[in-house]
């Protein structure tokens, strides 16, 4: 009977008015740590204006290939350069090999262009030769809207 | 005894926590849907195949042709005669829909054809200005030829007809025909 004494109005609950803190404090930690995995752009990419432009809306057809001069340390800018991914392309033949391959994993592959605005079209020529080479015949010049 | 009895019924004051949740829960609606993750915009063209050995490019007419050529300064020239920017637009409009009226201009809209040639040392944002230019003279046309139709601009004419399944006719009627001329060979830097 003493024993019954002892626990009979104790009790035996945890409390979870605080979980959902918890577990959104937790949600929001990890929102904020998590990083979109971007591309290291080592050249520098400042794109033009345009009005009569489109979205493309299917995201994971999108390739990107860049273009633009090339970032040097102190803030210098080098000659233009072709970067595809993480890479720099010094051949441009690279180019075909690195898009055919690409377009054989995704057949409705659209290359986008991201052209610095102060380059010339003598390596976005090279860069269409070597796409046309390799059949990603869909291209998009990416452009900001106008303002 | 009677001391000890007083306090065991208090109760610890608790504040309303139910709502919490809820508040969390908007909150994280709310900014999932205000965040958006940039799509991209830009110009679209698809390139020609490239050219086969052997095999002569297909004869196109003259005046079913374009040819806005941008040169090394930056400087517009349509069908070799010296433009400015703004020309193009009206210039692209007035060969596309000539429909065989002018006999140096294309003879229907679906044989007109523009022909974009640029040099090693264009400018790359003089090209795109142009391009953009081409762009507009198209919408203008086909924003007139959905007007007409279905009351409402080209973009909104052309979701409908997506999502109804049926065919786009106004892109019929102005196909945008835009081609990257071959470059020169031998003009490297």
């Amino acid at each position: 009977m003493a024993f019954n004494k002892k626990n009979a109005n104790t009790k035996q609950e945890i409390p979870t008015t605080s979980m959902p803190d918890i577990v959104f404090i937790l949600l929001t930690f990890f929102m904020v740590t998590t990083v979109l995995r971007t591309t290291d752009l080592q050249i520098r990419v400042d794109l033009t204006r345009a009005t009569n432009i489109e979205k493309i809306e299917q995201k994971r057809l999108i390739s990107y290939v860049y273009v633009g001069p090339e970032k040097l340390e102190g803030n210098q800018i080098g000659d233009t350069k072709v970067q595809i991914d993480d890479v720099l392309i010094d051949n441009m033949t690279f180019i075909r090999r690195i898009m055919y391959d690409k377009l054989v994993e995704q057949p409705k592959l659209i290359v986008s262009l991201r052209v610095d605005r102060e380059s010339e079209m003598g390596a976005v020529t090279d860069v269409q030769q070597e796409l046309r080479q390799a059949g990603t015949l869909q291209i998009n010049y990416s452009t900001r809207r106008q303002q | 005894m009677a001391l000890l009895k007083k306090k065991k019924p208090r109760v610890m004051p608790e504040i309303p926590a139910s709502s919490l949740a809820d508040i969390a829960f908007l909150l994280l609606v709310f900014f999932l849907v205000v965040t958006t993750i940039d799509a991209d915009s830009g110009i679209g063209l698809v390139l020609p195949p490239p050219p086969e050995e052997n095999v002569e490019p297909p004869e196109v007419r003259e005046r079913n042709m374009l040819k806005i050529l941008v040169n090394a300064s930056g400087m517009i020239l349509i069908n070799e005669r010296p433009a400015s920017i703004q020309d193009v637009k009206n210039r692209v409009m007035e060969f596309v829909d000539n429909n065989g009226v002018d006999e140096n201009l294309s003879v229907n809209p679906r044989a007109a054809i523009v022909s974009i040639k640029t040099d090693r040392q264009t400018p790359y944002e003089i090209y795109i200005d142009m391009l953009d230019e081409v762009r507009g003279a198209y919408k203008q046309l086909r924003d007139a030829v959905a007007m007409q139709r279905a009351g409402v601009p080209y973009d909104i004419y052309k979701g409908r007809q997506e999502r109804a399944g049926e065919e786009d006719e106004v892109k019929e009627i102005y196909p945008m025909n835009v081609s990257i001329a071959e470059p020169d060979k031998g003009t490297g830097n």
